[in-house]
C-alpha cells in the first residue's frame, strides 16, 4: 500500500521550474504586438485633476493611446470608498492617476514624463488622531471614517471633541466617542476584583506588504475574450473579482496566475490595477503589459493599518487576567474597510480569556496608501501590543511569564470576541509547554537581564492565535483512463505549497502513490472549482476538506464500478495503489484506469455528466468542461462543524541588547504550533520560521514614514523600509508541532500561514523589555534611536502616539 | 512634467580604455558628464531621473584605476578596486584591517562585489528629501526640507550644518581619515593629492558636493600610508538591520599604544555631520592616557561637545558618545 503523504516531506511540483528560473511569472510573458503602459502618480496626498494635457505624449512616435479615470471603457466601481484603477481625485501620493500605452516601455515612461497634469491640491491628513480633532482635516471629501450599521455603510465625517484631546493630553490617547464598542463583563468590575493593574499607551505602525513580486500584469482579448496574466494569491476569488469589476461573465475570462511571488495579504483578490492592461488593451486591440516597479509597488501594493491604542489591564493576584479595556484608533489609509482593528479585540479576548472585556476603536481614513489584510491583521498587531504588558504583569506579580500564559491561555473550551463564539479545537497551552520544553524556557530566563560584555540578555515569548480554517469549499478532481488522480485546485500558489500539500488529503483517500497524482492549477481554462481565497490561512482546512470530499465521492464510484462488474456489495472493496479490489480477496479487483474508462462508458455522475446540485456554478462549468474524462469526484465540503478555526503559534526568543549602541541581536528563536494535523513537515517549518522573519522585521526594523507637513512617504524603498535581513535572523531557529488532529475536521490539518508573524513580532518585543529589566517600550518597531534613548534615559526621538515615523 | 521613477532613460554611454581618453570626455560634457564607478550610487539617480546626465563616462574599462600595489611602507589602491577585494586583500586585512572592516560592512556581499572603494568614497548623501527629488538647497534649491520644524530627521546630522543637515554615508571615508589616507585626484591640468581629511567637504564649502572633486576632476588612487600599519584598529558601524544598510553612526579609529598608555589616535566618525569627522580634540584627550573606560568616556564626552541634534535625532549623542567609548576602551 501506497505510503500516505500526509506527514512527509515531498518537494512541491513546481519547484524545479521555480528554481531553475523556468517559471513564468506574469511579467514574463510576451505575446505578438504587446504594447506597454506606464502609470502617471498623483504627486500630491489628495488633490483633484483639474485637466490633463496628453498632446506632446500623444504626438511621440510609439505612443498608441491613453487611459484616464474619464474613459468611457473604465469600469464603474460602485461600493463605500471603493478603488478604481484611476482616479481624478487621488487620497495619497503615488496613487495612479492615468496610464498611457506604447511600443514600448522607454517610450511610454517619456510619454508620461510629457503629459501636462494641473493638480488642485486638496487638504489631506496623514495621523488620525489629526483627523478626529474638532475642525481636523478629513482625508476624503465626505468625511473619515465609514459608518456601518446593519447592512448601512457609508462615509461620515467623526470628530471627538476638544474636552476628549485635552483629557487626554499629548502623550496619551484621547478616548473620545468609538465607532465600535462591545463589552463582555463589566470592566470596571475587572478592576476592582483586580490585584494589579497595568495601563499603557501603545503605538503600533503601519507596515508594507512588500511581495519580492510586484503586482504586474497582461491581458489581451481574442474573440471577446479577455486573456490577463497577474499575480495573485487566490485564483478562483481573483477570476470572480475580475470577472465582477469589469462587468462580464467569468467564462469570459481567462486568469493565468500559475506563480505568485508573495502577496501577504495583498493579492488576496483582484487588484483594482488589473483593470489597467485590461482595459487598454481592450481599447487598443493589442495585448498590453502593465509592468510594475518597486516604487510603484510600495504605493499601490498595500499596508497593514496601524494602531494607536490605549490599553488596560487587570491581574489577579493568580495573574489570570480579571478586564481588558481596549482603545484603538486605526490608520485606515485612503480606501476600503480593514477589519483588523476589530480582529484585534477579538484576538485579545482569545489568548487571554479576560473575566471582563470592553472593546472600542475608531477606524480613520488618511491619505496614505490603501491598507489591506496583512499576515494575520490586526492579530499580529495586538499580540506584539499586550506580550510584552504581560511580561510586565508577570514580573509585578512575582510570576514566571510563561505560567502566566498558561494561566490564561483558552483550552478546547476556549471562546471568542463580542458573541463569545466557540472554538473547533485549541491545544494552545500543549503548544506552551511543548515550547517550554523544546526552547530550555527554565534555563533560559535564568539568563533574563544578565549581561555579556556590554550585551544585556533578553528571553521573551509571544503567544500567536490566528484563523486557521473555512468551511464549505469544493473539491474537483478526475481519475483518467491512464490511471492517474488529476487534482484541481482553485486555490492560489502563493508560495506556500498550498496547491500541492493540500490535494494529498485526495490522494491519501484514495490510497493512491503520491507520483500518480497530478495537481492542476492556476489557468482559469484548466476547470478549476470554487475555493477559498487563499487568506485568513483557510486553506489548508478549507481545501484538505474538500479534496477530501471529493476523494471519498470518488471511492464511492470506485466501489460502485467494481462491484457492478465483479459482484458483491460495494462497501466489500477498498482502494490502493492504483486499484479498487475486494478487501477480503485483494486479487479480486481493477485498476483505476479500467474504472476510469468504465465510468467513462457508465456516464452519468461517474463520468461528471451528473453533478451535486449544491456545487458553485464556477465548479459546474469546470465540471461540465471535465465531464467525460474519466471517473469524476466532485462535492462541496459538507462536514460542517462547530466553533471557529484557529492556529496558534508560540513564539520563544533570546536576544542580546547592547547597552551602549541599541542594537538588538536576536541569538535564539523557536516556534511551536497548534495547527492541527502537519501535512508537509519541512512546508511547515518554513511558514512558522518564514512569518516569524516578517515578524523581526515588523518589531525591529520595518519603518513606514510620511512626512507631516507634506504627506509624502519615504520608506518606499528597501532600504529605507528595512524588512529585514538574512544576517538579523539567527543561523538556526527550532520548531514543533503539537500535532494533535482537529476533531471536527476529516483530516485535522488546520491552516498556518498567519500565526508565525504574530509570534515572532511578540517574542522579540517581549524578549527586548526583558533585556532591558522589564521595560516596556509600547511602540514598534524597536528600532536603535527608540532603544537606545531607553536605555540611556535620554529623550525618546518620537512622542508616544507619534505616527509615520 | 510628471514624474517617473524606477526606469533608467536612454542616455550615452562611454566606456574609456585609459584616464586620458576619460578626462577628455569628462572635459567635452563639463558639466553634464557623469563618472560611474560601480553604480550603485549613479544607477538611484539614474533610475529616478533626478540626475540626467548627457554622458556617461563608465570607468570600469580603465585598468589602471583598478588594484592595490604596495608603495613603499604603504598601499596604493585603485578607486576601481571593488569593495570586496579591499575587504580581502592581504595586505589590508593583514597591515590596515581598518578598512577592510569598512568596507566588509558595506551593504551586501552583491553590492560589495559590484562597488567600488573609490565609488563608495565618493558617493553622495542619502537624505531622503534630496534623494527624492525635492528642490532643497543642495539640489539647487533654496530651502532645506530635512530641518523644518515637523520633518523626519532621525538620519540626519548633529554637527556641521550649514543650510544643509544630511549625513556623508560613507563607511570607508572615516576609515581613510584614520588611516591617514591620501586621495589623488587628476583632471586635464594635473594632479592634485588631498589628505582624506580634506577631500571631504561639507555644504559650507559647497552645499552641492560631497567632496572636493569638481566636474572634469577623477579621483585616480587612494594612497594608504605605512604610518598606521599593523596599528590596533577599532570599527563599529550601528544600524537598524545587519545588512544593506547605511550606518546610523559608524567610529574608525587607530591607535597606537606603548607601556600602557596611548602614544598617538586617529579618531574619526560617520553618520554625524554632511562629511565624516576626525575628532581631534577627542585625539589629543587621549594620547599620553590609559586606554581605559573612562579616558573613553571622557573622549566621548569631548566628542559630541557643540552638536546641535534636530528633532528627531538626539539618539545620535549618546551612540556616538558611546563609540568613542569604546574605541578607546577596545584597547584595554
Amino acid at each position: 500500500m501506497a505510503e500516505k503523504a500526509i506527514g512527509r516531506d515531498i518537494a512541491p511540483p513546481d519547484l524545479r521550474a521555480k528554481i531553475t528560473g523556468r517559471a513564468k511569472y506574469a511579467e514574463d510573458f510576451r505575446a505578438e504586438g504587446m504594447l506597454f503602459a506606464k502609470l502617471l502618480l498623483s504627486p500630491m496626498p489628495h488633490c483633484r485633476v483639474r485637466r490633463i494635457d496628453p498632446s506632446a505624449a500623444l504626438a511621440m512616435e510609439g505612443v498608441v493611446d491613453i487611459l484616464t479615470a474619464d474613459d468611457p471603457m473604465m469600469p464603474e466601481i460602485t461600493g463605500v470608498a471603493a478603488e478604481a484603477a484611476l482616479t481624478n481625485e487621488p487620497l495619497y501620493e503615488g496613487e495612479p492617476v492615468l496610464a498611457v500605452a506604447a511600443v514600448d516601455e522607454t517610450t511610454a515612461a517619456d510619454a508620461i514624463e510629457a503629459i501636462r497634469v494641473d493638480f488642485e491640491p486638496l487638504p489631506f491628513v496623514v495621523d488620525p488622531l489629526d483627523s478626529l480633532r474638532p475642525g481636523g482635516p478629513n482625508a476624503r471629501l465626505d468625511g473619515n471614517i465609514q459608518w456601518r450599521e446593519g447592512q448601512t455603510r457609508e462615509i461620515r465625517e467623526f470628530k471627538w471633541t476638544d474636552d476628549d484631546f485635552d483629557a487626554a493630553g499629548p502623550d496619551r490617547l484621547p478616548m473620545g466617542e468609538p465607532q465600535v464598542e462591545w463589552n463582555v463583563g463589566d470592566v470596571e468590575d475587572g478592576f476592582e476584583d483586580a490585584d494589579l493593574v497595568l495601563e499603557e499607551t501603545i503605538l503600533h505602525q503601519s507596515l508594507s506588504h512588500h511581495p519580492m513580486e510586484p503586482r504586474s500584469c497582461m491581458a489581451y482579448w481574442q474573440n471577446g475574450k479577455l486573456y490577463l496574466h497577474g499575480s495573485t494569491q487566490s485564483t478562483a476569488r481573483t477570476h470572480a473579482a475580475l470577472a465582477n469589476r469589469l462587468g462580464m461573465d467569468q467564462s469570459d475570462v481567462v486568469l493565468v496566475a500559475e506563480y505568485c511571488g508573495g502577496g501577504f495579504g495583498s493579492k488576496i483578490s483582484s487588484a483594482p490595477i488589473m483593470d489597467v492592461p485590461a482595459i487598454l488593451s481592450r481599447k487598443t486591440g493589442r495585448p498590453v503589459m502593465l509592468r510594475i516597479n518597486r516604487y510603484e509597488e510600495t504605493y499601490i501594493g498595500r499596508g497593514r493599518p496601524g494602531f494607536q491604542s490605549f490599553a488596560k489591564m487587570g491581574f489577579g493576584n493568580d495573574g489570570r487576567v480579571t478586564a481588558i479595556d481596549l482603545y484603538i484608533v486605526q490608520d485606515a489609509g485612503s480606501y476600503g474597510s480593514s477589519g483588523d482593528f476589530n480582529t484585534a479585540g477579538t484576538v485579545a479576548s482569545l489568548c487571554y480569556q479576560p473575566e471582563n472585556i470592553r472593546f472600542r476603536a475608531v477606524s480613520v481614513y488618511t491619505n496614505t496608501p490603501p491598507r489591506s489584510a496583512q499576515r494575520a491583521p490586526g492579530g499580529a498587531q495586538i499580540v506584539a501590543m499586550l506580550e510584552p504588558i504581560m511580561d510586565k504583569a508577570a514580573r509585578e506579580l512575582g510570576m514566571d511569564r510563561l505560567a502566566i500564559r498558561q494561566v490564561n491561555a483558552p483550552g478546547p473550551d476556549g471562546w471568542l470576541g463580542a458573541n463569545q463564539g466557540t472554538l473547533s479545537s485549541c491545544f494552545a497551552r500543549e503548544a506552551l509547554d511543548l515550547g517550554a520544553e523544546v526552547f530550555g524556557w527554565e534555563e533560559r530566563t535564568q539568563l533574563s537581564a544578565t549581561r555579556r560584555g556590554t550585551k544585556s540578555i533578553g528571553v521573551g515569548i509571544g503567544i500567536s492565535p490566528f484563523v486557521g480554517g473555512s468551511r464549505g469549499m469544493d473539491g474537483l478532481l478526475v481519475i483518467r483512463p491512464d490511471g492517474k488522480l488529476y487534482i484541481h485546485q482553485g486555490i492560489g500558489n502563493l508560495g506556500t505549497h498550498s496547491i500541492a500539500d493540500t490535494a494529498r488529503a485526495a490522494c491519501d483517500v484514495l490510497g493512491m502513490d503520491w507520483n500518480d497524482c497530478e495537481v492542476v492549477w492556476g489557468d482559469t481554462s484548466r476547470n478549476l472549482p470554487w475555493s477559498s481565497s487563499q487568506s485568513g490561512s483557510q486553506t489548508t482546512h478549507a481545501h484538505t476538506r474538500a479534496n477530501h470530499a471529493a476523494a471519498l465521492d470518488a471511492k464511492g464510484k470506485l466501489q460502485e464500478i467494481a462491484a457492478g462488474a465483479l459482484g458483491g456489495s460495494p462497501d466489500a472493496y477498498d482502494c490502493a495503489d492504483g486499484r479498487v479490489f475486494q478487501a477480503a480477496n485483494p486479487g479480486r479487483g481493477m485498476t483505476f484506469a479500467e474504472a476510469a474508462r468504465r465510468a467513462i462508458d457508465m456516464g452519468g455522475r461517474y463520468s461528471g455528466h451528473e453533478l451535486p446540485d449544491d456545487l458553485n456554478p464556477m465548479t459546474v462549468a469546470s465540471a461540465n468542461n471535465l465531464a467525460g474524462e474519466g471517473l469524476m469526484g466532485v462535492s462541496r465540503d459538507n462536514y460542517g462543524g462547530d466553533g471557529s478555526i484557529w492556529s496558534w503559534v508560540m513564539g520563544f526568543a533570546q536576544v542580546e541588547v547592547d547597552v551602549e549602541t541599541g542594537q538588538i541581536d536576536l541569538t535564539e528563536y523557536t516556534g511551536v504550533t497548534d495547527c492541527g494535523t502537519v501535512l508537509h513537515p519541512r512546508n511547515l517549518a518554513a511558514q512558522i520560521h518564514g512569518g516569524a522573519v516578517q515578524g523581526f522585521g515588523q518589531a525591529r526594523s520595518q519603518k513606514w514614514v510620511f512626512d507631516p507637513q507634506w504627506g509624502v512617504a519615504f520608506a518606499k524603498r528597501f532600504y529605507t523600509a528595512r524588512p529585514p535581513g538574512i544576517l538579523d535572523v539567527p543561523l538556526e531557529m527550532g520548531w514543533a508541532a503539537v500535532g494533535e488532529p482537529d476533531p471536527q475536521t476529516p483530516v485535522g490539518a488546520k491552516g498556518i500561514g498567519e500565526p508565525p508573524i504574530g509570534a515572532g513580532a511578540a517574542a522579540i518585543a517581549s524578549a527586548v523589555a526583558d533585556a532591558l529589566g522589564g521595560q516596556c517600550l509600547c511602540r514598534t518597531p524597536l528600532t536603535t534611536d527608540v532603544v537606545l534613548a531607553a536605555l540611556t534615559g535620554t529623550e525618546q526621538p518620537y512622542r508616544p502616539l507619534e505616527t509615520h515615523v | 512634467m510628471a514624474v517617473i521613477r524606477d526606469m533608467i532613460p536612454p542616455c550615452e554611454l562611454f566606456q574609456p580604455a585609459s584616464i586620458g581618453d576619460a578626462l577628455n570626455l569628462l572635459d567635452q560634457y563639463g558639466e553634464n558628464s557623469w563618472v560611474l564607478a560601480g553604480g550603485l550610487d549613479s544607477f538611484d539617480w539614474f533610475k529616478d531621473r533626478i540626475k540626467r546626465p548627457e554622458a556617461i563616462v563608465d570607468l570600469g574599462g580603465i585598468e589602471e584605476l583598478s588594484g592595490i600595489r604596495a608603495d613603499g611602507d604603504g598601499l596604493v589602491i585603485g578607486p576601481m578596486t571593488s569593495l570586496t577585494e579591499v575587504a580581502t586583500h592581504p595586505d589590508i586585512v593583514g597591515r590596515f584591517g581598518l578598512l577592510a572592516q569598512a568596507a566588509e560592512h558595506v551593504a551586501t556581499p552583491q553590492i560589495r562585489n559590484q562597488g567600488t572603494l573609490g565609488g563608495n568614497l565618493a558617493q553622495d548623501t542619502r537624505c531622503w528629501y534630496y534623494r527624492g527629488g525635492w528642490p532643497c538647497y543642495r539640489a539647487g534649491g533654496n530651502i532645506c526640507y530635512a530641518s523644518a520644524p515637523k520633518a523626519m530627521n532621525a538620519e540626519h546630522c548633529v554637527f556641521g550644518a550649514s543650510r544643509c543637515v544630511a549625513i556623508n554615508p560613507s563607511d570607508t571615508a572615516p576609515a581613510t581619515i584614520a588611516l591617514d589616507a591620501q586621495m589623488v585626484v587628476t583632471n586635464s591640468s594635473g594632479e592634485t593629492v588631498y589628505d582624506a581629511e580634506d577631500f571631504f567637504i561639507g555644504p559650507g564649502i559647497d552645499i552641492e558636493r560631497m567632496t572636493v572633486m569638481e566636474p572634469g576632476d577623477l579621483l585616480t588612487a587612494i594612497r594608504i600610508p605605512g604610518t598606521w600599519a599593523g596599528a590596533d584598529f577599532y570599527f563599529e558601524k550601528i544600524r537598524d538591520r545587519q545588512s544593506w544598510d547605511f550606518s546610523l553612526v559608524t567610529v574608525a579609529s587607530a591607535m597606537r599604544t606603548s607601556g600602557g598608555t596611548i602614544q598617538d589616535a586617529r579618531i574619526s566618525v560617520n553618520g554625524v555631520a554632511p562629511y565624516p569627522m576626525r575628532l581631534d580634540e577627542a585625539e589629543r584627550a587621549v594620547i599620553g592616557q590609559a586606554p581605559t573606560d573612562d579616558i573613553g568616556v571622557a573622549a566621548g564626552d569631548i566628542a559630541i561637545r557643540r552638536a546641535q541634534p534636530l528633532r528627531h535625532n538626539a539618539y545620535k549623542l549618546p551612540l556616538m558618545k558611546n563609540l568613542v567609548r569604546r574605541a578607546v576602551r577596545a584597547e584595554v
